[in-house]
């Protein structure tokens, strides 16, 4: 018998620990906004947080998630207002959308560590999440702007969310 | 630029407003030349009742019919009928409708999407407007030209009165309903949400990660199937180890699936999807139940036909035959050996190029792995899909299954990527074919193995070619030879040339030629089909002729395209120079073509192509590295894509997706060992990682004409703009694709 929280929740697992965490997330407990892109650790689409860092869960054994907390895109906010998935709608980051879970993790578990990261910060921390469609120039905007929202709200600014919404950030065309 | 925010939604069947009409329908752009236009599902007629509900507190809900993969089509097509309909988008909601042919043209691909739609959605969006002024205009006793429209209102500002759409949708129904071709619409000046950037209505969907697309499909009682599919094109399962299969963990099913013949019988796979090959198929309460049983599969394949098929050997059987008379000549102006066989005479002046360019397989590799989900019960089959042809999915999987299409329905559902593979409809047919099988409903998952390895691959090709400049520096003699594949006198699908393209009918001796060699791999359409390599070889080796004639690369491009061209001929298609002269000259002018000097090893390379209705002009700025490792600095695109870009946020990011999408294919290969593809996952066909992503600049140049499509035109440039900036920065030419085959690779 496997323990494990789940954003947040308490859950158990009797079946094969060897199956990755990935098809748990997805066909045992119904959270689809995990994705399987590649199965081999090569895209990311699967990235969650385990006990704060971000994984591969097509590459994690259940075994391996035992006894660890695990968040996943749903847990990220009930309703979008993570600083990260309000910048991403701002920004317009997703075509298909279909990696965004995952490069939404990444984003999350890099500005957790490096509130201020640079591009080539940027770079190394989201190399690992491939995107199809090739929203990488926004996404990179988006990870910035995220940076500095989240910056200027702890700087006292009472965060309401009309402040937060703010102003058009798209890539500014004539 | 504002952009304002819809979201989806489900309401019930109940419509506020009904109306009948004729619409022009859709019309199809081809997904590749040969079958241009032509073809296509039957144009329907269009209710508007089937794409507008109002309800009382004003909430439109549009339908919109086309299949979403990440160009915000969703949105686009209910950005026009809103607009015409005079609504507020923030009152907008949007539905996915099911595959039927009452909303005419539901197909997704060739960038048709926006020339398919504009005047159709407009023209449905304005009759529901001029019903609601009728309605109006009765109520009140006064003239319809007297009232006007705002925000989901009529109004009658003479006697200062107005009512909401919502209000009147009882009585607009009753209107006699206005003929939809003469229906009178906006004038561009007053449009409040074309041009403007709005967010999918799928957008916080995703990214709180709801269960929105193919793969999330869940039915109750679903059960999850995997499929080995024959590895070899034509091969048949013959026996497989089932009973053992059977006996593990949560399998419920295992059989062989016989499959249809040869689907090479088949010269047009688009709209007639033979799919449905040979394979054994494993069903189990979990997919990974299912995926797990199959390690320990062992099938007894029948190879067929194809079981020895080899690249290598392909290429050799290609050097072989460009070598011989070709078989076939697709277009031919003037002579050109003459023109060749000056070249020896002395003080003539007459200077001439031979390169040989190698074009490999491809493949889509969409982020979502191929999936359908499908429930059969009591004769009757309903369907959960992402594709981009879903009326010919359905027609297609009726047959297979011995049903009326009536009894069939198709829910179209959110795709992760298409780029053209969801335009066949194979996993369909499996899904459908396992549903039925077992009496259950099912969920069929690829694996990206699976997806990799049983794709309907980009075809590829090789182009032998031969060019000449005269002393003056001028074009004057082209020769394609190019080897293709397919059978006997046909191109694999997507694999031909279109013989106007440029510089056809801008060189005075020009001449296409094609040989034709067996093939035994699915082809199709891949973002620019055709355009995608076409484009690289042509534009690299005019490049090529460019430098020999001592000419800056651009000025040689306008130069040509300032020639008086000849005409096309019946089916040929063809760019107008002066648009493409209006974007060359933009992306000049945007990028300091020219301007600034570069150091050794940095370069920038111009490249253009016209495709999907779209004049694309491309330059890249590049840094080639030791060891030949290439880092793209910058990119600059200019596009004439008409008078109107409806939706600036989605156009600029389909070009930059479609920029990135094309760096990758520069890394991507498809190769054939013992019939079978050897490439599995992306480790092995890899596309490009966000510290390889450059910034990419895009201008739009409108010019009065109809507003074109986004998805693909914006590819088949960056290849040849890469490699023509690597020649000027390292003397070597790219003549074979992945550019790893000659060393390089991105930084
Ligand atoms: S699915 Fe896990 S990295 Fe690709
Ligand atoms: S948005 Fe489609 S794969 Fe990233």
């Amino acid at each position: 018998m496997i323990k494990l929280k789940v954003n947040g929740n308490n859950q158990q697992f009797d079946g094969d620990p060897e199956m990755p965490l990935l098809w748990y997330l997805r066909d045992e407990i119904d959270l689809k906004g995990t994705k399987f892109g590649c199965g081999m650790g090569l895209c990311g689409a699967c990235t969650v947080h385990i006990n704060g860092q971000p994984m591969r869960s097509c590459s994690t054994p259940m075994s391996a998630a035992a006894n660890k907390a695990v968040t996943t895109i749903e847990g990220l906010s009930a309703d979008g207002t993570h600083p990260v998935q309000v910048v991403w709608q701002e920004l317009d980051v997703p075509q298909c959308g279909y990696c965004q879970a995952g490069q939404i993790m990444s984003a999350c578990a890099l500005l957790a560590k490096t509130p201020k990261p640079t591009d080539a910060q940027i770079d190394s921390a989201m190399n690992g999440n491939l995107c199809r469609c090739g929203t990488y120039l926004r996404i990179r905007a988006a990870i910035h702007k995220a940076a500095e929202m989240t910056a200027s709200n702890k700087a006292a600014k009472p965060a309401t969310k009309a402040s937060r919404v703010g102003a058009s950030l798209l890539p500014n065309k004539k | 630029m504002k952009k304002t925010n819809v979201t989806n939604t489900n309401i019930g069947r109940r419509s506020f407003l009904q109306v009948t009409a004729l619409a022009g329908g859709g019309l199809m752009l081809g997904l590749y030349p040969k079958i241009a236009v032509a073809q296509g599902p039957p144009q329907a007629a269009l209710n508007p009742t089937d794409f507008i509900r109002i309800a009382p507190n004003g909430i439109v809900t549009l339908t919109s019919r086309n299949t979403e993969i990440g160009q915000n089509i969703y949105n686009t097509l209910a950005m026009l009928i809103a607009e015409e309909l005079d609504v507020d988008w923030k009152d907008v909601r949007l539905v996915r409708p099911d595959a039927h042919p009452k909303y005419g043209n539901q197909f997704t691909g060739g960038s048709s999407g926006t020339p398919g739609n504009w005047d159709a959605m407009r023209q449905v969006g304005a009759a529901g407007r001029q019903m609601f002024i009728a309605a109006a205009a009765q109520t009140w006793g006064v003239a319809v030209a007297e009232c006007t429209t705002a925000s989901g209102r009529v109004m009658h500002t003479a006697s200062n009165r107005s009512a909401s759409y919502g209000e009147l949708a009882a009585k607009a129904v009753t209107m006699p309903v206005p003929e939809l071709r003469s229906v009178k619409l906006k004038d561009a000046k007053d449009y409040k949400i074309i041009g403007t950037s709005t967010i999918s209505a799928d957008t916080k969907d995703i990214l709180t990660g709801k269960p929105i697309f193919g793969i999330d499909v869940t039915v109750p009682g679903m059960l999850y199937a995997v499929m080995q599919r024959t590895p070899v094109l034509g091969g048949k399962a013959v026996s497989a180890n089932l009973d053992a299969i059977k006996a593990m963990k949560g399998v419920k099913h295992a059989f062989i699936i016989e499959g249809r013949p040869l689907a090479s019988d088949y010269p047009n796979y688009l709209f007639q999807d033979p799919g449905f090959e040979s394979g054994v198929a494993i069903v189990a309460d979990s997919w990974w139940a299912a995926q797990s049983a199959r390690e320990k599969l062992e099938v007894k394949w029948d190879a067929g036909k194809w079981g020895t098929q080899d690249s290598a050997e392909n290429a050799k059987k290609a050097v072989e035959l460009s070598k011989q008379a070709a078989m076939r000549t697709l277009r031919k102006d003037g002579d050109v050996d003459p023109v060749f066989s000056r070249a020896s005479v002395p003080n003539d002046g007459i200077k001439t190029v031979e390169a040989n360019y190698t074009i490999p397989f491809i493949a889509h590799g969409t982020m979502e792995p191929q999936n359908c989900t499908a429930h059969f019960k009591d004769g009757k089959l309903e369907v959960w899909s992402t594709s981009q042809i879903p009326q010919p999915g359905r027609t297609a999987t009726a047959q297979l299954l011995g049903l009326k299409e009536s009894d069939v329905t198709v829910h179209m559902v959110r795709g992760g990527g298409g780029f053209g593979r969801r335009a066949y409809n194979d996993i369909m047919l499996d899904a459908a074919w396992i549903s039925k099988q077992i009496n259950a409903p099912v969920k069929l998952l690829w694996s990206r193995e699976d997806d990799m390895q049983h794709d309907y691959y980009r075809c590829g090709g090789f182009q032998f070619m031969k060019g000449a400049v005269d002393k003056d520096g001028k074009l004057v003699a082209w020769h394609d030879h190019f080897v293709a594949y397919g059978e006997g006198n046909n191109f694999a699908h997507d694999g031909g040339f279109q013989p106007g393209e440029f510089p056809a009918r801008f060189v005075p001796n020009y001449r296409v030629q094609s040989s034709v060699m067996g093939l035994g791999l699915k082809t199709g359409a891949l973002r620019a089909p055709y355009s995608n390599s076409t484009a690289w070889v042509i534009q690299s080796f005019l490049d090529e002729l460019a430098h020999a004639a001592g000419k800056d690369p651009l000025q040689f491009r306008l130069d040509l395209l300032a020639g008086t061209p000849l005409p096309l001929g019946q089916r040929e298609q063809g760019l107008n120079a002066e648009r493409m002269t209006g974007v060359l000259k933009l992306v000049a002018e945007k990028s300091g073509w020219g301007q600034r000097k570069l150091p050794k090893g940095k370069a920038q390379g111009v490249a253009f192509h016209f495709s999907h209705r779209g004049y694309f002009a491309e330059v890249a700025e590049v840094t080639v590295l030791a060891n030949k490792k290439i880092k793209v600095n910058k990119v600059w695109v200019a596009a004439d894509v008409g008078s109107h870009i409806i939706n600036p946020s989605s156009a600029e990011t389909q070009v930059q997706g479609a920029v990135i999408d094309g760096l990758s294919e520069m890394m991507q290969e498809i190769t054939l060992k013992n019939g079978a593809v050897v490439q599995s996952n992306y480790h092995q066909h890899p596309w490009l990682k966000m510290s390889q992503a450059p910034p990419i600049e895009v201008h739009f140049l409108k010019t009065n004409n109809p507003p074109t499509g986004m998805g693909e035109p914006a590819l088949p440039p960056i290849l040849p703009a890469v490699c023509n900036a690597i020649f000027t920065a390292t003397g070597e030419r790219i003549r074979t694709l992945p550019i790893t085959k000659q060393g390089f690779s991105f930084a």
